[in-house]
């Protein structure tokens, strides 16, 4: 019953987010997803979509992002608060519904990537905060019966000077809900923020170390049961049959059928889900990707990189080299990747006449609500997205097929009741959507001075939005080419005269998805490299080297400055040990690294990255920092070890086990620094990816010689030194 | 079948070869504990039994009858545990949080064994405990904090 009270009261939340009208705020704590912290105890009123005010005061932030660790529920909460005057500590933060108030600002679409919530939320909450303010005050004057001009609002209350009077923003927040929206508001100056720039603790910890913090795993309805599908062993395979027995024989299964994407069990709990679904043995049809090999892959993207593709970028003429001039050319590579959130895949789907109730950790609100309602056969306005925290995201969850989501929509349906499918580890790593495999070749003309004079690269990798929902964002319609394919190439900062960059698109039947940094997890590691290799050609100093080149780029160069003074580069270290550094623009971000390494019986180990980002206003240092912090330990386990491979079709890594990821003992320490700036702010959970993989590689070729040019570096040798 | 959860006991029907994780989560009811792999190698479903940090995921259920099983919901009643989540709390550890239940289950366990322990010793008790945010470098000084304070 419960849930179904919490069910209720996110429908009536809904409802009052599009009509602004008075909603009434229970909270169960038992009950189904439970993101919110502090839930109000008694009558709350929506005075608008982003701000819900209980009768005792409490304040109730509505964000349409979703918090998948990246610290979105507090950057945003910082920012309305800031304009709505509330104390920090009267704030709780609960997930918004799909709804359009929620879109990214200019954009019809309600998703969370990009490292965009903060860059395009920055004007938008303080707007909605202010809004909620002004009628606030407004409420006010109509209730003291005094111009709004004698009224201020302060600290959760709006206050009349003159009269020594203050009214609690809880006695004003309904009738502030039903007054017109103002038609414009007043924004602070920087020079009085409160909230924006300080590192305000993240309004999630609590929760997250008591074990309340709802996940989408932890989501329950009455009468719930739990589902795992049997998928086909290769890209593109079809079920062609299978005898539902041996998953019936197993206790707790309760139901065997078909859905779209394979065989589901359903049972009455996940265990028996498990053992029935293991237990089936279904014929499948072979697809496009039976036989697919990754290595034959890496052998024909070789091939393709020989000759050059349709170009994405050319300045100069790339073959009016100087005579004399010093060639040099050098192939990188970077294999699938798989998303490895630490929370696997799992979405809960109860279809009634009432409509459908999606219950998951999305990034993608109103794509997932509109592929529900298309599984479903329903109208959009009839599906329901709740979304849950999320165990990890990294883009797996910002699915461009809504994969995850209309396969349990189809279980539930069939089912005929709520349902949740879970996805095992290994049916997550299995599951494809990865970082795409690349091949990289690039060439660069030395002139007399050490300096590059061309520069060309060409890029294979399979595109990302080409054919999706997605294609409109970023294709460009005269090429045909994705803008992700050769980001983080094509914008290449370097001050050469003679560029060019060509990309070969081969699609292939493996489905691929962005993954932290998107393109730029590929295209960082060959630039950031081999720049590095002409700076050592030249018989320059990496730093000094990249400086001089990136004159014109004054972010770069302060990214660069800052990480390189705080990591003492150029000053001695222990025998034994190296340092490396990469700096790489992504997200309208620039970050630099710096990384020390050594080598201990061959492989390489990395003690401490000192990263610097450029990222315009901070508006939390701690969640930026926390951020810089992951990104750089994210990128390093791709760097070190990741890779999915595939042989006969078949994805040759399960779990933990074969995709090994970086853990405690040899996590370096990491140190973060942010660029002081008053730009607006700029992107902030990804940019911290790219630089990691080519600073490694970078700090091993100081310290032992060897140019690694293929990732994962757990393939390449190094001489201890 | 009994369990005794964090002081309470609760009546199961479950087959003894259902791991106590799927025991816990879906028959109990305690969703604190995560499921991250089903085999032991990631530690996001560590639980205490008898005190002793345990995978809950490889563990039948047949094997816990009459043991004391503490989970991220029954942690924080100890004074050692309390402890260790206000340390968490201070250094601000958890990003998309889901590993952490099972992180603070094993500074628990090491910290109850070792009230000072060094960095070596974290890397023992904790180099199972797998993070995909990255908040090895926090957890490391919220371990070191509950131990100094």
């Amino acid at each position: 019953m419960a849930a179904v009270v919490s069910s209720r009261r996110e429908f009536l939340t809904q409802a009052g987010a599009a009509a602004g009208g008075l909603v009434l705020g229970f909270w169960l704590p038992e009950a189904g997803a439970r993101n919110v912290a502090h839930p109000h105890a008694v009558p709350a009123a929506d005075v608008n979509a982003f701000v819900r005010i209980g009768a005792d005061g409490a304040v109730t932030l509505v964000v349409g992002k979703s918090e998948m660790g990246q610290g979105v529920f507090t950057g945003y909460a910082q920012l309305l608060a800031e304009e709505l005057e509330v104390e920090w500590a009267s704030v709780s933060v609960v997930s918004a519904p799909a709804a359009a108030p929620y879109n990214v600002p200019g954009l019809p679409v309600q998703f969370t990537g990009g490292s965009t919530s903060i860059a395009s939320g920055f004007q938008a909450m303080r707007e909605a905060g202010a809004a909620a303010r002004t009628l606030l005050v407004s409420a006010a004057a109509e209730k003291l019966g005094v111009p709004a001009a004698e009224l201020r609002a302060e600290r959760g209350s709006v206050v009349h000077a003159a009269s020594g009077r203050r009214v609690g923003y809880g006695e004003l927040a309904a009738r502030a809900g039903q007054l017109p929206p103002p038609a414009r508001v007043e924004l602070k100056p920087a020079a009085e923020w409160k909230l924006i720039g300080r590192p305000m603790p993240r309004v999630d910890t609590r929760e997250k170390v008591n074990g309340r913090a709802g996940f989408g795993l932890d989501t329950r309805l009455p009468g719930q049961h739990y589902a795992m599908v049997a998928r086909a062993p290769s890209f593109g395979a079809t079920l062609a049959s299978f005898d539902p027995a041996p998953a019936r024989a197993v206790p707790g299964v309760v139901a065997v059928f078909e859905v779209p994407s394979g065989v589901a069990v359903v049972a009455t709990n996940t265990w028996a889900a498990r053992r029935g679904r293991d237990a089936l043995a279904p014929k499948w049809n072979d697809g496009p990707g039976a036989g697919f090999s990754s290595s034959k892959l890496a052998a024909g993207y070789a091939e393709l990189a020989q000759t050059p593709g349709t170009v994405a970028r050319a300045s100069g003429d790339v073959a009016a080299v100087p005579a004399g001039a010093r060639r040099l050319v050098a192939d990188y590579a970077t294999p699938y990747l798989a998303h490895a959130s630490m929370e696997p895949l799992n979405c809960l789907v109860s279809v009634t006449a009432d409509g459908c109730d999606v219950y998951t950790g999305t990034q993608m609100q109103s794509p997932d609500r509109d592929a529900a309602a298309k599984a479903a056969g329903l109208p959009p306005d009839r599906v329901r997205i709740h979304t849950t925290y999320l165990g990890g995201g990294f883009g797996r969850r910002a699915a461009s097929s809504s994969d995850f989501v209309r396969e349990a929509v189809a279980v539930a349906k069939g089912f005929g009741g709520p349902v949740m499918t879970v996805w095992s580890r290994e049916d997550d790593m299995h599951g494809g959507w990865y970082r795409p495999q690349s091949h990289m070749r690039l060439t660069a003309a030395l002139g007399a001075d050490g300096r590059p004079v061309a520069w060309t690269h060409t890029q294979v990798v399979q595109p990302l939005l080409k054919g999706t929902l997605f294609a409109g964002f970023g294709v460009d319609p005269k090429t045909g080419l994705d803008a992700t394919s050769h980001e983080g190439a094509s914008e290449l900062p370097y001050a050469i005269a003679n560029v060019r960059v060509d990309v070969h698109d081969d699609l292939k039947p493996v489905p691929v998805q962005w993954w932290r940094s998107v393109g730029h997890s590929n295209t960082a590691f060959a630039v950031e490299s081999f720049i590095d290799e002409c700076a050592h050609a030249a018989g320059r100093d990496p730093l000094a080297y990249r400086l001089e080149l990136l004159k014109d780029s004054p972010r770069h160069v302060a990214a660069l400055t800052l990480a390189a003074e705080k990591a003492g580069w150029g000053t001695p270290l222990p025998k034994g040990r190296a340092r490396g550094l990469a700096v790489h623009a992504s997200f309208n971000s620039v970050v630099a690294e710096v990384a020390e390494v050594s080598v201990e019986d061959g492989a390489p180990r990395v003690h401490r990255v000192v990263a610097a980002i450029h990222c315009g206003t901070a508006v939390n240092p701690n969640t930026i920092a926390q951020q810089l912090e992951s990104a750089v330990t994210y990128g390093l386990s791709a760097a070190l070890y990741g890779e999915i491979t595939l042989e006969d079709g078949r994805v040759q890594q399960s779990n933990f086990n074969d995709y090994e990821v970086v853990r405690h003992a040899v996590a370096p320490r990491v140190e973060a620094h942010i660029v002081p700036s008053t730009d607006p702010p700029t992107g902030v959970g990804e940019p911290g990816t790219p630089p990691i993989a080519p600073a490694v590689a970078n700090a091993l070729f100081a310290l032992t010689g060897t140019r690694a040019r293929r990732l994962p570096l757990k393939h390449t040798s190094f001489a201890a030194s | 079948m009994k369990l005794d959860i964090n002081g309470q006991v609760h009546e199961i029907d479950a087959p003894g070869d259902m791991p106590l994780l799927w025991a816990v989560r879906d028959l109990v009811g305690l969703t604190g504990t995560k499921y991250g792999c089903g085999a032991g190698l990631c530690g996001a479903c560590t639980v205490h039994l008898d005190g002793t940090a345990t995978r809950s995921c490889l563990l039948p259920v047949s094997a816990v009858a009459g043991r004391k099983i503490t989970t991220i919901e029954g942690i924080g009643k100890t004074p050692l545990g309390k402890k260790v989540q206000e340390a968490w709390i201070a250094e601000d550890v958890p990003q998309c949080g889901y590993c952490q239940s099972g992180q603070i289950m094993s500074a628990v366990a090491l910290l109850s064994t070792k009230p000072a322990p060094s960095d070596e010793d974290i890397n023992g008790a904790m180099n199972g405990n797998l993070c995909r945010c990255g908040t090895y470098n926090r957890i490391r000084k919220a371990i070191h904090r509950a131990a100094g304070g």
